[in-house]
């Protein structure tokens, strides 16, 4: 089931009665899910990611726009008739039902041609509690389970009618690191086997990358990018998403491109063909990094920290949007730490420049890109 | 923990509260219990000396009483008939009041005035509404509550004066406690509904939950721990019912050619006072005790069952 959403758009009465102008949580957003794939609404906390959400669910109706699951048109159909799964941010598991009762609750609520008879509603909550792994577990309360379990529990709740579409609201944000790196899998792993098309909200860019087939980037209620999430980190389209994906964050810098060279501060770091000359936003990955004794990019060390595979250099350049500078490198190519200054080379396709004012990205030539820098889609 | 080198202060604070209940509580019960097994015991004969004797003489007098099987069935018909018609009523009202937005505010406080009226005074009017004036067989007026009866085209009913039915009396005081209780009961369920969290409802919205379902399988539930609290607070008011008899019939506790109808076991308890049965009285107010302990017991065991933590 495909969720095709169309100038999808939610204004709020603004807070603030002095402001007549209402708050566009969601603007104009125009996004085609595909049937049976995995995925990732992301941005920072009030981007309104979850109002979207929620208005494919149906329990926040939209003020503009059309979505359709399929080819039904299910704008003002209710929730209740939508034929979703939702899991809660805090799993909203009702405290006074066992886990099967919670399981079962939605079952028990199908009407005419869907019902379904007391053995069939036992043996499909069996099923469910099977593939989330709680088949111990289903005569506990929600208060007599851990975090993760309870998330199971509310994913099985979810699941157990069969939605059309699976709706997750940051799902992993109410569990411990450990538990969030096993949970995602598993949600990764019941996706598949289910197959049902899913859609969930983090504003965890790592959580995202790594379990979706793709990610849908947001920002002040307007769609930034979407795409794959590889895609979307090797070509950012703008400062905003370049930023917001990669751990650790990209190092943004304040350059300078004049007859097709990158300056940073007086270093000339890399050739830039087809920009004209004018102060950009230059972005460069920390694995984009290469230590060298004669590199042009000169920069103050400042600590070196090595882990296991990797160094992870600190460094500062006067040139540097940000305090500090983090390059990931190969630990051979170990620096030492009583150097006062560590000289690098740049990987051409994991530097993005960016337009000054409209932080949009600015595409250049480098004799080292075989390929054009944009890549895929 | 406090440390202990201050608890001396804690108890100094407590102290005031502490000697008070002593005086005024804790004495009189401890007294109430001496009292009812003193044979006999009057406060007038303890006035010129005489000494009582320890026994079970008080019990058997009250036992012996031959209202006495009328007021435990006054005390017990009320408590059954209000308690669980109240409830109901209040859970009704706080459900819808809770569900609607304009004048959510203004409709709390207009349905909390009764509580904050005195009790007394709203009997006066009830038995005004259903008084009627005249003799017998003529009457000046019916009242205003046969008035309206009598405009949908019903018969009149002499509800609590002379010729009176039982039924009718009874009607008139169910009426009247369930109106009286239900401020304090709405309260204590709005207050409950209020702290329910909006997403369980989300939740049942999302699997596609029938209203009525919602009502049955999340919101009695999640509210059971104040129903149970307004049910057993109300059982226990119950049988402490006399007040609002008074406030209906007057001290007479009943319509004019039966006086002592409607009497109920607080309210003998106040009659043996008046004459100076103190023995008597304690004994009955024991009995009056061991009932409301019993039904109490009761239930917070069935509480235990349905009601969600």
């Amino acid at each position: 089931m495909k969720v095709v959403l169309q100038n999808l758009t939610k204004a709020f009465p603004n807070r603030n009665k002095k402001i007549k102008e209402d708050f566009i949580a969601v603007n104009d957003f125009t996004f085609t899910v595909p049937d049976g794939k995995l995925i990732g609404l992301l941005g920072p906390s009030g981007c309104g990611k979850s109002t979207t959400l929620y208005m494919i669910s149906g329990l926040q109706k939209p003020t503009a726009g059309k979505i359709y699951f399929g080819d039904d048109d299910v704008t003002e159909l209710s929730t209740e008739n939508r034929g979703i799964g939702l899991v809660f941010q805090n799993y909203a598991l009702y405290p006074h039902m066992t886990v099967k009762q919670n399981i079962l609750f939605p079952l028990q609520n199908l009407k005419g041609a869907d019902k379904l008879s007391k053995q069939e509603m036992l043996e499909r909550a069996t099923e469910v509690a099977k593939l989330v792994q709680i088949e111990e577990l289903m005569d506990r309360k929600p208060s007599e389970m851990s975090g993760g379990q309870q998330q199971r529990v509310a994913i099985a709740r979810a699941l157990v009618k069969m939605p059309r579409v699976l709706l997750l609201d940051e799902p992993l944000s109410n569990l411990d690191a450990r538990l969030r790196l096993q949970t995602r899998e598993e949600i990764r792993r019941i996706q598949r086997e289910t197959g049902i098309t899913t859609i969930f909200v983090t504003h965890d860019q790592e959580e995202a990358m790594s379990i979706s087939d793709m990610i849908v980037v947001m920002k002040q209620g307007v769609i930034q990018q979407t795409g794959k999430p590889q895609n979307v980190y090797d070509d950012p389209t703008n400062l905003f998403v370049a930023k917001f994906l990669g751990t650790p964050p990209i190092n943004v810098f304040e350059g300078k491109v004049s007859g097709g060279k990158l300056y940073l501060g007086d270093d000339c770091v890399l050739d830039v063909g087809g920009v004209d000359d004018k102060d950009v936003w230059v972005g460069i990955r920390p694995e984009g990094f290469i230590v060298s004794n004669n590199g042009p990019l000169v920069c103050n060390l400042s600590s070196v920290e090595v882990m296991g595979r990797d160094s992870s250099i600190v460094s500062t350049h006067s040139a540097s949007a940000n305090p500090v500078i983090r390059s990931i490198v190969d630990s051979d190519l170990s620096v030492s730490s009583s150097d006062k200054t560590v000289r690098y080379a740049l990987k051409p396709h994991k530097v993005f420049i960016f337009n000054k004012e409209t932080e949009e990205r600015i595409y250049f030539t480098n004799p080292a890109l075989t390929n054009k820098t944009k890549t895929g889609e | 923990m406090v440390a202990s080198k201050h608890q001396w202060k804690a108890w100094l604070y407590l102290s005031p509260a502490i000697v008070l209940l002593l005086i005024f509580t804790v004495w009189p019960i401890i007294n109430t219990v001496r009292i009812a097994f003193l044979e006999g015991y009057n406060g007038m004969m303890v006035v010129g000396g005489t000494k009582f004797e320890l026994g079970l003489g008080n019990f058997k007098t009250v036992m012996e009483t031959g209202d006495l099987g009328k007021y435990l069935k006054n005390t017990i018909l009320l408590c059954v008939l209000t308690v669980p018609l109240s409830t109901i009523i209040a859970l009704l009202i706080a459900v819808c009041l809770n569900s609607i937005k304009p004048f959510q505010r203004i409709l709390q406080t207009i349905y909390f005035l009764p509580y904050v009226t005195n009790s007394i005074a709203i009997g006066m009017v009830f038995a005004a509404m259903f008084n009627t004036i005249g003799g017998v067989n003529f009457k000046d007026s019916w009242g205003i509550i046969n008035n309206v009866i009598q405009f949908f085209g019903g018969e009149p009913i002499i509800w609590i004066n002379q010729g009176s039915t039982y039924a009718a009396n009874l009607a008139v005081m169910v009426i009247y406690i369930v109106w009286n209780a239900l401020p304090f009961k709405i309260l204590i369920l709005l207050g409950g509904l209020q702290s329910i969290n909006k997403q369980y409802y989300e939740a049942a919205r999302v699997d596609s939950a029938p209203r009525r379902r919602v009502f049955w399988k999340i919101t009695v539930p999640l509210l059971s721990p104040m129903l149970a609290y307004v049910i057993i607070t109300g059982f226990i008011g119950g049988f402490k019912e006399y007040t609002s008899i008074v406030g209906i019939f007057g001290e007479k506790m009943g319509p004019a050619d039966d006086p002592g109808r409607l009497n109920t076991m607080v309210g003998y308890i106040y009659e043996s006072l008046e004459n100076g049965m103190q023995g008597q009285a304690s004994a009955a107010a024991l009995i009056l005790f061991g009932i409301i302990l019993v039904v109490t017991l009761i239930n917070l065991q069935v509480s235990k069952k349905k009601v969600h933590y």
